[in-house]
């Protein structure tokens, strides 16, 4: 049986029927990782934890009291805080940091008995576009091993497109979950912020970050948010509105408005990218929904927005690594501000650094309101864009990415050209609202292209309704899995 | 030239709630290092801040006894600072828009008066942990850090520059103390640091509107520390001043063994703090329901209970100033007299006896052996001559040191009052027979006599009889014997 080519809503008949079990599933997902070490996806392999966790799971099956995602392999971002078992953040200066406590959407899914496999590998602290920021080395992209996978969520996307696990975790601070499930080929969404409890993420930047699913089908991502999703009293930014079940949602796009914001049409589009979203409206406008266009004026201030509020949270978020309590610790400063200035010089990675020293600039005395306070103003601005586009439409559909995955190296150099990489997800974060990637078609080198749908704040069933719409009927989407 | 200082304050109040103001950890005092700890406020990676409700209660009590405008939305920042008792290398804390402004509180000087004493604003923020370093661990080029108080809730109360004497200071520091106390939101403990004040002071020639460079005062751990610091200050900046020189702007910190100031290392307070609003936590609205609430909810103040225990127990007013002063001895005495006939006597039983035994042992009311209630045991004892005002007192003693309850005192030792008229009567005719010189004396006009014979009947009755019965009764057996000699004679 090819395990690679089902998702989980497949496996699941599978499982019940008997005709796989748990711990098969796990060993076919650790052979895999296994044959695949060069994609670098996990930092972290629990091989017996899983297959034991196999084991009760399979006992619950037979029971008949299997949880709702029992059998369901999970790849974990490490960036989210797993007890007892090595927590990184694809840092150096957490390299060996064991946490006594875990995040809530991990003790969620863990109670729907989903099986957690590893952890994978990110941008360090979630902080780039590509996964080359690893102290852990780069991910490479499955379809493609000498092109990145997207980032900062690179590995939980190169694990789902390579059929490493069934599906991932991976957070989202301005596209992390988007951009690398459109380089990858694999659904990604990033929910509506306050969704999902950041209890037990590492912050990156607390105002935007937001934890989500990477799957092989829309369905899969529907049914994790289902189980990620609620108000959790660990975290005040936390939203109680009930999620709706996806297996029971309408499939027709029929008489509903879909907006095309002509700010994202950029000369940057590389001609591939912009035909399959042509395409995909073609598609859409062929199954009687309404295409319009929407205007998102400030759209152009969006980056530099983000890298302002991103960098000044963080600034403040990442100053606990200052190696007292936990963490890297340069053992040879001779008084307390050598520590601290060794113990980050050389724990953090430059990427890392770059941000911090931008945050905090920004944040400086006599610039706070050049930057910071302005920073505010726009946010506040591109929200209103969305509000009033959305008084309009029911879903804004948008490429997820300008280009294709590029190659390993090709912008490490030139930080500013990587941050552009960012420039269709990132507003999304500033505005709070949710957003799904899914594969839309190929380039001409067979590299995957995604189409990013943005919902009203909460209203991910409107996404979700047009990408399972898309997956199932799109005529290019015949083959999403990759052969590794 | 004449100069006047002026200075404000910055005190911090450490909140009576019993867990912290983020996270469930205790926020009780005193226990041993790093015993009450959790993830979130050890600053680890992935934990998030979740405001205590309990927090919000006190800081409304507080801004509504000092007057404050309340913002109907506040917003919680993060303080930027590095420091290794400081796990998340931020503070908690408020900036640009704090919990309440505008407020003030009135201050009685001895000799100047009434003072308004404004207050800038009244914000929350999170205590930082303690650093320790102690000799053993410096010699190894060692620090320790206790996280504990980490978290601990604090209100930041920052006066207006009003201040123009240490005087105005101290009256001021005794009156927050004794409103937060009132409030029950903090122990007003300064030893401890429950209380921490910090001063900025500068002086000015009398009549210049312009203030002078000011400097910052930290380290006082008591009032009349701060007044000591502050006379000293204002002596520095006056010499310096007077010869001509400049005051630098520094932070300085009060010796108090060598009583005088001395500077901080530059470093430790050359900050950029980078405040910015703190993400993980929502503004703070109190809407106008909570405020009707919160107002209803108000305990008594002192002003008030003064005004009552006038009223409600006839008493006079100085003694309820005195009774009123600590909100622990006014409950004290509420308690002892709820069921007392004498108010007034449970009023002098408390003003004397009470605080004298508090002063010489030095302790808090709470920890004295002897209750209320025992209190109430002796005085309505009184009051139904069951025992005498000297056996009273004996037995406020035994009760002080024992913490026995007042009546088994009296059982077990036999003091009950003996009124029992024919009992003294006998006694007195005993006592007469045997001193015949006295009584001839006595009969003869020495009246001062008459305070012998009582002697000695206390000294007879181990001081256990009525002393008004035996006056009654001394007195009219004398009579009888007055007569009796007349007509022998
Ligand atoms: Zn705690």
């Amino acid at each position: 049986m090819n395990i690679s080519s089902l998702d989980y809503s497949s496996l699941r008949s599978l499982l019940i029927a008997k005709e796989i079990s748990c711990q098969e599933v796990t060993r076919f997902y650790l052979d895999k990782i296994e044959q695949n070490r060069q994609l670098n996806a996990f930092i972290s392999v629990f091989a017996d934890k899983a297959l034991e966790r196999a084991r009760e799971i399979d006992y619950k099956l037979a029971q008949g009291t299997a949880g709702s995602l029992a059998g369901l392999v999970l790849g974990i971002k490490d960036l989210l805080v797993m007890q007892n078992a090595r927590t990184t953040c694809g840092s150096k200066i957490l390299e060996n940091f064991i946490p006594p406590f875990q995040a809530t959407v991990l003790n969620k899914l863990q109670a729907e008995d989903a099986i957690f496999i590893g952890k994978t590998n990110l941008d360090e602290f979630g902080m780039g576009s590509s996964n080359e920021n690893s102290y852990y080395k780069p991910v490479k992209n499955p379809h493609d091993t000498t092109r990145v996978p997207g980032g900062s969520s690179g590995g939980s996307a190169a694990a789902v497109a390579g059929s490493l696990c069934t599906a991932a975790l991976g957070t989202d601070t301005g596209g992390s979950i988007r951009q690398p499930a459109s380089f990858c080929g694999v659904v990604g969404l990033k929910p509506t912020y306050g969704r999902v409890s950041r209890f037990g993420m590492v912050a990156y930047a607390s105002s935007l970050d937001q934890i989500g699913p990477l799957a092989k089908s829309v369905a899969d991502a529907a049914l994790l948010l289902r189980f990620m999703a609620g108000f959790d009293e660990l975290d005040s930014t936390s939203a109680s509105v009930p999620v709706a079940d996806y297996s029971v949602m309408n499939g027709s796009v029929k008489g509903l408005r879909v907006g095309i914001p002509k700010e994202y049409f950029i000369s940057g589009l590389e001609p591939d990218v912009n035909s399959a979203i042509e395409n995909t409206i073609q598609l859409l406008k062929d199954s009687g929904a309404e295409i319009c266009e929407v205007s998102l004026p400030h759209t152009e201030y969006a980056i530099a927005t983000y890298y302002i509020i991103a960098t000044a949270e963080a600034s403040a978020n990442l100053a606990r690594f200052d190696g007292v309590r936990y963490g890297y610790r340069d053992e040879h400063a001779s008084n307390l501000e050598e520590m601290y200035i060794n113990s980050r010089t050389n724990g953090f990675g430059e990427e890392v650094k770059r941000r911090i020293m931008l945050g905090t600039y920004v944040l400086s005395s006599g610039y706070y309101d050049a930057y910071y306070r302005k920073a505010q103003k726009v946010r506040t601005l591109i929200k209103k864009d969305f509000e009033e586009a959305f008084k309009t439409v029911h879903c804004i559909l948008t490429p997820t990415s300008p280009t294709t995955a590029f190659r390993l190296n090709e912008k490490v150099a030139d930080p500013l050209t990587m941050y552009l990489s960012d420039v269709f997800t990132v507003s999304l974060n500033l505005a709070g609202l949710p957003g799904i990637s899914l594969p839309c078609g190929k380039d001409k080198q067979g590299l995957p292209i995604g189409v990013q749908l943005i919902g009203k704040a909460f209203d991910e069933q409107m996404i979700l309704r047009f990408a399972g719409f898309i997956e199932k009927n799109n005529p290019i989407l015949n083959n999403r899995q990759v052969s590794v | 030239m004449i100069y006047e200082p002026v200075i404000g304050l910055e005190v911090h109040i450490q909140l009576l709630t019993q867990s912290k103001i983020f996270c469930s950890c205790s926020a009780k005092f005193g226990a041993s290092p790093n015993s009450q700890v959790c993830p979130v406020c050890l600053g680890m990676p992935g934990v998030l801040p979740v405001l205590n409700k309990k927090v919000i209660e006190f800081a409304l009590r507080l801004a509504l006894a000092t007057n404050c405008q309340i913002n109907h939305r506040s917003i919680i920042e993060r303080k930027n600072y590095f420091y290794p008792d400081l796990p998340k290398g931020y503070q908690i804390s408020q900036y640009e828009l704090p919990f309440c402004e505008h407020g003030f509180v009135d201050i009685y000087v001895e000799g100047l008066g009434a003072k308004k004493i404004g207050l800038t604003r009244i914000h929350l923020e999170e205590d930082a942990g303690k650093s320790m370093h102690s000799e053993s661990y410096v010699a190894r080029d060692e620090s320790l850090v206790d996280v504990n108080r980490c978290g601990v809730p604090l209100l930041e109360i920052v006066s207006d520059p009003d201040f123009r004497s240490p005087r105005e200071v101290s009256a001021y520091l005794t009156k927050l103390r004794q409103l937060v106390r009132y409030l029950g939101i903090c122990d007003g403990n300064m030893e401890e640091g429950s209380l921490r004040c910090d001063a900025n002071i500068s002086l000015r020639p009398v009549g210049q509107q312009q203030l002078g460079v000011k400097t910052e005062l930290k380290n006082m751990n008591s009032i009349s520390a701060v007044e000591k610091a502050l006379e000293y200050e204002i002596r520095r900046q006056t010499a310096i001043l007077h010869d001509g020189g400049k005051i630098k702007q520094q932070t300085l910190l009060w010796n108090s063994n060598k009583s005088v100031v001395e500077p901080m290392r530059s470093k430790e307070f050359a900050h950029d703090y980078r405040y910015f609003p703190e993400p993980d936590l929502l503004p703070v609205i109190i809407t106008a329901a909570r405020l009707e609430q919160a107002k209803s909810a108000m305990p008594e103040l002192p002003q008030a209970k003064r005004t009552r225990f006038i009223e409600q127990y006839k008493l006079p007013e100085y003694d309820a100033q005195v009774l009123t002063e600590d909100l622990e001895i006014a409950d004290f005495f509420e308690q002892a007299a709820a069921g007392v006939q004498d108010k007034k006597s449970a009023s002098n039983w408390v003003m004397g006896e009470v605080m004298r035994a508090l002063n010489e042992q030095g302790c808090s009311i709470k920890n004295l052996r002897i209750t209320p209630q025992h209190l109430a045991d002796i005085l309505v004892m009184l009051e139904q001559h069951k025992i005498n005002l000297k056996i009273g007192k004996a037995v406020f003693e035994e009760c002080l040191q024992t913490g026995e309850n007042p009546a088994e005192i009296v059982a077990k030792k036999g003091l009950h009052q003996i009124s029992d008229s024919s009992a003294i009567e006998t006694l007195i005719d005993k006592i007469l027979d045997n001193n015949p010189a006295e009584l001839s004396s006595y009969l003869e006009g020495k009246e001062k006599l008459f305070g012998f014979f009582i002697g000695q009947i206390m000294k007879e009755t181990q001081g256990k009889a009525n002393p008004k019965t035996v006056n009654e009764l001394l007195k009219q057996k004398l009579r009888q014997r007055q007569e009796t000699t007349i007509n022998i004679n």
